[in-house]
């Protein structure tokens, strides 16, 4: 970068400050509210801030309900942002050949996002019926029809592997936000640059892999930023296709039972708390992988 | 316009053959599709896991109706909250995007990850501080309010969108704006921003769309006379039996504009389109 | 009208995204409007708020506030229908139904919670009667004593003896119930039993040997659904298995849950669960129920709401679906019950207190639980208002011996609902009933009497 002149920093500075400043109060305040609140015994409804330490998060840690949250918080969130990365990017590169019909197609992709969780949920719910024999219904009905019954399943009832299945359905509502997201970045890519490569003789393959597929890197981060704090919140879509039952438990589905239906705030909040330090863990090291890399570039 | 065959000439017919795994992605994002419709459609009895694909056995608008007329007395609200907690929101982000990723400041790249942890927090715990602090500033209650926890939590999203979107666009662009003498505000206005058409486009269906989906900050932010269109949509089940006939086609009732809304900003990918042949 | 106004509201967005796009277009000097335009949309609601508030409140001398969850069908039916009542008797009170739904309230009692720490409670609201209440609300001293309100309106003569002690604390009395569900009731398909030769069972064994039978000829015994409906067949097998009073000892604290009546119960249920359709987890209570009118299962053990379900389906009663006791809970009443309260600050004390008078009353339960469809709290109600299903809730609710229900609130305080809540679910996978026992009893010393 070039020297800044003082006045463009000023500018830039008072153009993030209004952001900063509502951040800072309703993010990072509420944040150590949350802490502070997770460190108390605030049990029922009155505010109680007594002074516990840790014990909310060590008796989390013990607690075998938790556990269960984390491994199916990390199946869902590797099965969906993978999903929606790959489906979303195979999509957008086909509708960025030019091909007829492309608005009719992209429409298609994007409108699971328009329809409320709670309404697709009920639907997967109905789709995923695991049922077999003479009440089979849902996908397996469809699969019996067509003589694939080897893809017959259990779906969301499957052991350990069940929040898979909703993932599925999480996928099928976020991957054509991902789609458009690729396209316009895909769009934004100019064509004499794909012109140029194809006069020096790559093929279409080696034009996306060397060129646009770096050149959208940026956008492949935000993706699996916005679909993970998509996965690590998943609350609505769960409980409306299994309800609230722990072989489909999540984390901010433990917060709501916990503070919500048994008013137990401490926990819940330490609750939130951990699912924060998880994020911080895991984003904030690749975040600075990346600004490092751009920077170097 | 020609814009169908600017990039590829026409005789690779075969690349049709393309638009099969289309049709295929098609089916699937159909599938779920074709069950909301035509349970809208049913009759309460008809509605079971048995016969969930058959049609109904008549046509009949009555859930539509029951809908429609449950639900449009709030739809304004969520209008009147919707459309400015997009703009605004889309706003912040974008000025927000350029200045994070183009005029670095000392402390610049500590601020991006730190808005951008916002988006992380969940929402279910905060519902508390949240109520508190928007009744001790007087937005508790109303429209206004729940317009700006949107555009708040809003801004993390909207603000790494553009950012990313604006890293993708090649330095040499502004460097030759700045040696012709543009400052910040100028570089913004006249090289990023007629470039960012398609990230305004994505950005808007966001924040369009978890804005008018939004239950939760609505519900606890809002008295019944600002109510927008998801909490009716919530409030026509019951606690025990749910039509879901009925609440099929509420649902798609309430995602229609979102669906005009996508439709109409869609076309704004080929204006992209159009942009990205300036750069280079 | 409608369609004009959807119309013109649809324009009105298309209008406005096309603003904003014209607005950051290519020609840079148009983004100046588009960045001044945000704080004039902000503006748009309070505008438009006239013709959203279409019941305005002209400050009217007194109103009320009441919250609930009933939102659809026949509840918020039989809401409306003892509004009218209460307009007719107070009708210089203005009435406001702040009913916000969602699953059996959880999202009601959300907002309720941070309405109630902001310091913004309504009027009145709507709570399981029992602990649900008393936990919760009676402990953190937000509710009044309603005793002095029973003893003016004679409701002590009208309720269940055996009712007042499971809403009360210390000899207190601080809700109203509106209306009675019954939770231990069992549905059967008539035609399945008889083709199996089964008689309707009345004991534990009568009722796993019955299902034996129809295990054998192909039937699903036992429909079930989520984990919520689990938990509902747990409380009446414990009761069935235990009887009324040592079921009434688990939560007070006098029958220990790694006792061997607790685990003879949890034996029961854990034998119970091995006749539960395979696909339960994924069906809500609705599906569950409608296994049973649809003869693709015998039984289902589900709350009386289960009939106007069945109602609805245009099922008949008798014919395409019967019903008794859960076995072994026969004389025994496991109830569930809507009340309302009145705070502690109470904005409108004395509109709350009007509407606490008329949600007691014979007039208001009497239009209110017909279209609903439940029983009355008051054992004085007109049978004939009730079709012949609920006539047999009636004639029960005011013989038979009354307990509560855990599912739904009246038993055992939330925190210790939660917690029997998680431990069930673990049971649930891993079927290990020591480790259930020592669950229940970890969660009896935290959140319940236990020592």
């Amino acid at each position: 970068m070039p020297k800044i002149k003082n006045r463009d920093t000023l500018i830039s500075i008072a153009l993030v400050m209004p952001s900063i400043v509502a951040v800072g109060i309703f993010v990072y305040g509420f944040i150590l509210w949350s802490l502070r609140v997770s460190l108390s015994q605030w049990k029922g409804l009155l505010p109680d801030y007594t002074w516990v330490g840790l014990k909310n998060y060590f008796e989390l840690f013990a607690d075998p309900r938790f556990h269960i949250d984390i491994r199916n918080t990390v199946i869902f969130t590797v099965v969906f942002v993978g999903g929606s990365l790959v489906l979303g990017l195979f999509m957008a590169i086909l509708l960025d050949q030019n091909l007829p019909g492309e608005s009719f197609f992209r429409n298609i992709f994007l409108f699971p996002m328009a329809i409320s969780f709670i309404v697709t949920g009920v639907v997967w719910r109905w789709l995923m019926n695991p049922a077999t024999g003479s009440r089979i219904s849902g996908f397996n009905q469809l699969f019996h029809s067509l003589g694939l019954d080897f893809l017959i399943n259990r779906w969301h009832t499957t052991p350990t592997w069940g929040i898979a299945a909703i993932a599925l359905a999480a996928i099928w509502q976020m991957s054509g936000y991902t789609m458009a997201m690729y396209l316009g970045g895909l769009r934004g890519i100019s064509d004499d640059l794909r012109e140029a490569a194809r006069v020096d003789g790559a093929s279409e393959w080696q034009i996306y892999r060397h060129i646009i597929f770096p050149l959208i890197s940026p956008i492949t981060l935000s993706a699996m930023i916005i679909l993970g704090h998509i996965s690590l919140k998943v609350f609505d879509l769960i409980v409306a296709i299994a309800g609230k039952q722990l072989p489909l438990d999540v984390p901010a589905i433990y917060m709501w039972q916990v503070t919500f239906d048994g008013y137990f705030f401490g926990k819940g909040a330490a609750i939130s708390i951990l699912l924060l330090l998880v994020v911080s863990v895991l984003v904030i090291p690749y975040i600075y992988y990346n600004l490092k890399n751009e920077a170097d570039v | 316009m020609n814009l169908f065959q600017s990039r590829v000439p026409f005789r690779f017919q075969w690349r049709y053959l393309l638009l099969l795994p289309l049709l295929f992605m098609t089916a699937f994002y159909l599938i779920p599709m074709y069950l909301m419709i035509v349970t809208g459609f049913k009759a309460f009895d008809e509605v079971s896991l048995k016969t969930i694909w058959q049609l109904p056995s008549s046509i009949a608008f009555d859930n539509y109706i029951e809908a429609y007329a449950k639900l449009t007395p709030y739809l304004w609200n969520s209008i009147n909250m919707v459309v400015p907690a997009a703009i605004i929101s889309s706003i912040l982000g974008s000025v927000n995007g350029f200045v994070l990723a183009r005029w670095k400041f000392r402390g610049a790249d500590v601020i991006f990850p730190l808005i951008l942890f916002g988006m992380f927090i969940p929402y279910q715990s905060i519902l508390i501080p949240l109520v508190e602090f928007m009744r001790s500033i007087n937005m508790y209650g109303g429209l206004p309010g729940l317009v700006l926890a949107h555009v708040i939590y809003g801004i993390p999203i909207t603000t790494l969108t553009f950012r990313n979107y604006y890293a993708t666009i090649p330095k040499e662009l502004i460097e030759a704006a700045r040696i012709d003498g543009a400052d910040l505000l100028k570089t913004y206005f006249y090289i990023l921003l007629p470039l960012s058409i398609p990230s305004f486009v994505v950005v808007l269906i966001w924040q369009f769309t978890s804005a008018w989906n939004d239950f939760l900050f609505a519900v606890v932010l809002t008295n019944p006379d600002a109510w927008p269109i998801t909490v009716a949509l919530n409030n026509m089940a019951g606690s025990q039996i749910i039509a879901w006939n009925v609440q099929m086609a509420g649902s798609l009732l309430a995602a229609l504009p979102t669906l005009l809304v996508y439709i109409f900003l869609g076309r704004y990918f080929l204006r992209g389109l159009m942009a990205g042949a300036l750069k280079g | 009208m409608y369609a004009k106004k959807f119309s013109f509201t649809l324009v009105s967005v298309l209008l406005l995204a096309a603003f904003v796009l014209a607005a950051c277009g290519p020609a840079a000097v148009t983004e100046v409007p588009a960045a001044t335009a945000a704080p004039a949309a902000t503006e748009v609601p309070a505008a438009t708020e006239a013709p959203a508030a279409t019941e305005a409140p002209v400050v009217a001398p007194s109103k009320v506030e009441v919250f609930s969850w009933w939102t659809g069908g026949g509840e918020a039916a039989g809401l409306d229908a003892m509004i009218k009542v209460f307009q007719a008797q107070y009708p210089d009170i203005e009435f406001s139904n702040a009913a916000v739904a969602g699953g059996a309230g959880t999202n009601a009692r959300a907002v309720l919670a941070t309405r109630l720490q902001a310091g913004d409670p309504p009027d009145s609201w709507q709570g399981h009667a029992g602990q649900e209440l008393i936990g919760t609300y009676v402990a953190a001293n937000q509710l009044q004593p309603l005793n002095d309100l029973y003893k003016a309106e004679g409701w002590l003569a009208v309720m269940p003896e055996t009712l007042i002690p499971l809403i009360s604390q210390n000899g207190n009395i601080y809700s109203v119930p509106v209306n009675i569900h019954r939770a231990n009731v069992m549905w059967y398909n008539p035609e399945l039993l008889a083709d199996n030769n089964i008689t309707v069972p009345t004991t534990i064994d009568e009722w796993f040997t019955a299902m034996d039978t129809l295990k054998a000829a192909g039937v699903t015994p036992l429909a079930m659904g989520e984990q919520w409906t689990a938990m509902h067949l747990f409380e009446t097998v414990m009761l069935g298995t235990l009887g009324a009073e040592k079921y009434n000892g688990l939560w007070d604290g006098s029958v220990a849950w790694d006792g061997p009546e607790a685990k003879q119960g949890i034996e029961n249920y854990k034998k119970a669960l091995t006749y539960v359709n395979s696909d339960a987890s994924s069906l809500t209570w609705q599906d569950a129920a409608q296994l049973v009118v649809n003869g693709d299962a015998a039984f289902n053990v589900m709350g009386d709401w289960a009939e106007g379900y069945f109602r609805e389906l245009g099922k008949t009663p008798n014919t395409d679906y019967g019903w008794a006791p859960v076995p072994g809970t026969v004389g025994v009443f496991q109830f569930l019950s809507d009340s309302f309260v009145l705070p502690v600050g109470a904005p409108n004390a004395d509109g709350a207190t009007a509407w606490l008078k008329v949600a007691g009353s014979k007039a208001g339960q009497e239009a209110f639980n017909p279209v609903k469809g439940s029983i009355c709290a008051r054992t004085d109600c007109d049978p004939a208002l009730f079709g012949v299903y609920l006539q047999s809730a009636m004639a029960d609710w005011s013989s038979n011996v009354v307990v509560g229900s855990l599912t739904h609130g009246v038993v055992a305080n939330d925190s210790w609902k939660t917690d029997i809540n998680t431990a069930l679910g673990l049971f649930l996978a891993d079927q290990n009933v020591e480790t259930f026992q020592a669950a229940l009893v970890t969660a009896c010393k935290a959140s319940g009497p236990c020592k």
